[in-house]
């Protein structure tokens, strides 16, 4: 049955419940009250109007159209007095009675105008010329008269304040700000921040701003003409503004005899406390004692009273907001969350200060989670750090970060600003417009979203504006993804508990890990690749191979090519090879007519164009072990000449990195692996952009360096410890190859783990031996060492029929030409 | 193409469990998948994307996913996962021990 919606209030929270309401197909006759004579406009524009860069017609969030055509009966301008809760009805001033079934009072607040001598006329409201700050008429009146007029006081610092003393320079050649406390925006800014932005107030602004600053009279007989501060000070004025807060207006409720406190006291559905049939939204509402100026908040409340209202969902909850904003305030950023001083001695706090420029920054952190940040003159790290402070999201290393963009672009680009045929994803050319047309079709989770356009899935980069897009897009409803923390997509586990499945119930088959560990079974292609490079470290010689788990790569031993052809780079370990070894590759690359034969950035050397079933052909005429360029494991040690003939070289860079080569070769893992030696700080083999790099130093000392990387992500490696031995490297080395190997995510390479771990955690496990896990590690890469196998011996008979049998179409694709 | 006569394609055992290998059949590539479920399935054998083998891509009881840039189709209806134009799909099965090509 169609019931009866009557709404006290028709600002911005009641028409915005009305809407969510809507939006719920809500069974209702609505019928909204407002004091006001108009439809809904946006109060928050209101300082746009009064400074003349927003027009009326332009603040209207809902005009009278909307009204009518939603079915709803606006009685604008007329005041309700009382409601009678038992009989529910509603009563106006007017003496009409509306009788309702549910009830919404969203009455908003009022203008708190002090109790100032002279301030109002005993006839006619506010004395001539005193003006307060709050609807579209106090707005409208001001800009009539201050018209005419040339100078304006404005009592109250805060917000509004000093939005209203912004505007009024757009009408009067000269404007005083006057607040009572010690500082601009005491209730959201410290001492320092509220300093900074009394400094550009005035000189930027011309704004003149006295603080600790009591009004004690307003003067002039028929119209202001200054007014007299409680030190005496007079200051000529002939317009005055109050904008010195708002009270919750309560009135309606309390005549009708609910709770009141500050506000009106609701519950967590919104509705006010004891009654079934009457909602409470807004600034008027109390809940678990605080009051909400805000307009985010408002819009959660206006959300889970649709939900409870409509019976959509009885269960909608509102638990508070945390508080947050990013505005201009008179022209200045400012941005401000949470704490604006710390509280205890342990509170983390990092200040950036910077006067010259109007800029301060201050975060305060606690346990590891962004407790508070204030922002003056800079607000282009805001979005990030809100989210922050919303999520209670864990906080980089390097604090500096949150305040400043490191090493990026200059100003990070907002999707707001993006247009919509921006490239975001440079490797699967995806445009902003593709990701959010797919979360418009209702993909909300940002795997969801790269899984289906394929954004971010190339070289990884543009991961972080992926996301900032899909939350922009999504309006801050993005999902979490339930599968991020997963070691592969199909199966519900991240790694530690993955791996101590698949140890208790000795799971040494990927399908038997689907069988057992995925609800249904159900295999999944997208997570064999992951699951057979973890059961091969786990289990080494127990591991029970299934082919198809494996990659083309890892079946056919060879990295495929775009036109379905393979890349065949033997090995030659340490990049040291000799002339028969080259004469030997000459003479296959001839005879098999090999289409390119090129030169690797990892010093090897690779014959490019192979058809699938000539790989073993090719691997006995070469007769050399595989080089392992294709799979997620072990690459490469790149060397530099070292001390053997270089003239600056202090360790023999050659010896060790054909050592490390010898005993790693192959070591499958999550990610690839690739390292260097170099001979001396020069750094000609690049030891420091490695996954695992070593650098010979003066003295027959080796620095050993981890997390490095020159990719598409660029990072020099952190120092993990220096050593005196090589036998010490080779090691070290192993067993923090181990411990990346069990603990890093699927494809996570160690420029990511490195970091997220921490080299000094990783170097306390993995040096120092803090964990007692160290033999294991040494233990376990042993076993991996012994359990190696050159792949290039599978050859004389296949191992899976068909192994390697062409998969190529007939149909001719651009050839890579062959190069003589 | 339609196949409109049944082709006998070879013996199930050319094609390991859980993998793929590629048929020529009047002149197309057809790539035929035997899942771990025992049944099979064929789809083109060239990726509509950039011409990627499809029968050297992985796959499970669903989907296959290319190995060249890992776009993902299902293996029943040819359609794309990751906004792909679909695949051709053919009807084949299992008689005896050969795989059918064809109603």
């Amino acid at each position: 049955m169609t019931e009866r919606l009557v709404v006290i209030g028709n600002g911005m929270a009641g028409a915005r419940t009305v809407e969510e309401i809507l939006a719920r197909d809500g069974d209702f006759t609505v019928t909204m009250f407002g004091d006001e004579p108009y439809g809904n406009y946006n109060r928050i524009m209101l300082s746009n109007l009064l400074a003349g860069v927003e027009t009326e017609d332009g603040i209207f969030l809902n005009d009278l159209a909307w009204y009518a055509d939603n079915g709803i009966t606006l009685h604008a301008g007329t005041k309700i007095e009382r409601i009678d809760r038992f009989a529910k009805v509603v009563y106006a001033t007017d003496g009409t009675a509306t009788p309702y079934d549910k009830l919404i009072i969203a009455t908003g607040s009022s203008a708190w105008v002090p109790p100032i001598k002279g301030i109002n006329n005993p006839h006619r409201g506010y004395h001539q010329g005193v003006f307060a700050f709050r609807t579209l008429d106090d707005t409208r009146g001001m800009i009539r008269y201050a018209r005419d007029h040339e100078r304006a006081v404005v009592i109250g610092g805060g917000l509004l304040g000093l939005e209203a003393a912004r505007g009024l320079q757009n009408h009067v050649s000269h404007v005083t700000l006057l607040h009572a406390m010690g500082h601009l925006m005491n209730t959201q800014l410290d001492e320092k921040a509220g300093a900074m932005l009394r400094d550009s107030v005035e000189n930027k602004l011309g704004i003149d701003v006295i603080v600790n600053a009591m009004t004690s009279e307003i003067l002039g007989k028929d119209r202001v003409t200054g007014v007299k501060l409680g030190d005496g000070t007079v200051i000529d004025c002939d317009v005055v503004v109050v904008a010195a807060g708002i009270r919750p207006n309560t009135q309606v409720a309390a005549n009708s005899d609910l709770t009141v406190e500050r506000g009106i006291v609701v519950d967590d559905h919104m509705r006010a406390e004891g009654e079934e049939d009457i909602y409470v939204v807004g600034e008027c509402a109390q809940h678990r004692g605080s009051l909400y100026g805000l307009v985010a908040p408002l819009w959660d409340q206006a959300k889970v009273l649709a939900d409870h209202i409509t019976g959509r969902d009885l269960t909608a909850a509102y638990h508070g907001s945390k508080l947050s904003t990013k505005l201009k305030v008179a022209g200045i950023d400012v941005a401000s969350m949470g704490l604006k001083e710390p509280e205890t001695d342990d509170d983390e706090v990092i200040v950036y200060n910077e006067p010259r420029k109007g800029v301060y920054k201050q975060i305060i952190i606690r346990d590891g989670i962004l407790v508070g940040a204030t922002l003056v003159g800079d607000n282009r790290k805001a979005a990030g750090l809100i989210q922050a402070f919303d999520r209670g999201t864990p906080l980089p290393d390097e604090r500096a970060e949150l305040l400043f963009d490191i090493g990026g672009p200059a100003g990070e680009i907002t999707p707001e600003e993006m247009p919509d045929d921006a490239q975001v994803c440079n490797c699967n050319g995806v445009s902003k417009g593709a990701i959010c047309g797919v979360v418009s079709d209702g993909c909300k989770t940002v795997g969801g979203v790269m899984e289906k356009t394929r954004a971010g899935k190339g070289c990884g980069t543009c991961k972080p504006l992926v996301q900032r897009i899909v939350e922009w897009a999504a309006g801050g409803e993005v999902e979490e993804d339930p599968a991020a923390s997963w070691y592969v997509p199909g199966v519900p586990m991240p790694k530690p508990e993955l791996m101590a499945a698949i140890r208790k119930y000795e799971l040494k088959s990927v399908s038997s890990v689907f069988m057992k560990l995925v609800p249904g079974g159900e295999h999944d292609a997208k997570s064999k690749m992951g699951l057979a490079s973890l059961l091969k470290m786990m289990w080494a010689d127990e591991y029970v191979d299934e082919r198809d788990a494996r990659f083309i790569n890892d079946r056919v031993h060879g990295n495929i090519q775009r036109d379905g052809t393979f890349s065949v780079v033997p090995q030659m370990k340490g990049g040291v090879t000799t002339p028969a070894q080259l004469r030997r590759i000459a003479e296959v690359a001839e005879k098999h007519q090999v289409p390119m034969v090129k030169l690797t950035g990892g010093q090897r050397i690779d014959l490019l164009g192979i058809p699938k079933e000539k790989l073993p052909e090719i691997w006995a005429d070469l007769d050399m072990p595989s080089g392992y360029a294709y799979a997620k494991s072990f690459r490469t040690v790149k060397t530099c000449v070292g001390s053997d003939f270089c003239r600056f070289g202090v360790g023999d860079s050659t010896a060790l990195g054909i050592a490390l080569e010898e005993r790693y070769q192959g070591l499958e893992g999550p990610g690839k692996m690739k390292l260097a030696v170099t001979g001396c700080p020069r750094n000609c083999a690049e030891a420091y952009v490695k996954d695992l790099g070593v650098v010979a130093i003066d003295g027959g000392k080796w620095e050993i360096y981890v997390g490095g990387a020159a990719g598409a992500h660029i990072r020099k490696g952190d120092l993990l410890t220096t050593v005196e031995t090589a036998e010490e490297v080779i090691r070290l080395t192993g067993r923090f190859l181990q411990y990346y190997r069990e603990n890093a995510n699927w494809l996570e390479r160690t420029y990511t783990f490195v970091p997220r771990i921490g080299v000094d955690r990783i170097r306390e496990i993995v040096v120092d031996d803090a964990d007692g896990i160290a033999a294991a590690l040494d233990a376990a890469v042993e076993e991996a060492v012994q359990a190696y196998k050159d792949p290039w011996k599978e050859r004389a008979e296949p191992a899976t029929p068909g192994q390697f049998r062409t998969s190529l179409p007939l149909i001719v694709l651009p050839q890579v030409p062959v190069r003589s | 193409m339609t196949v409109s006569v049944f082709k006998i394609l070879g013996p199930v055992s050319d094609i390991p469990l859980g993998e793929g290998r590629s048929y020529t059949v009047d002149g197309h590539m057809i790539a035929v998948f035997r899942l771990r479920d025992g049944s099979l399935r064929a789809v083109d054998a060239v990726c509509p994307h950039k011409g990627g083998p499809l029968a050297d891509g992985q796959i499970d009881n669903k989907v296959v996913v290319c190995p060249l840039h890992l776009n993902a189709w299902n293996l029943a209806t040819g359609c794309s996962q990751s906004g792909q134009p679909p695949l051709a799909v053919y009807p084949v099965r299992v008689d005896g021990d050969q795989i059918v090509l064809g109603d």
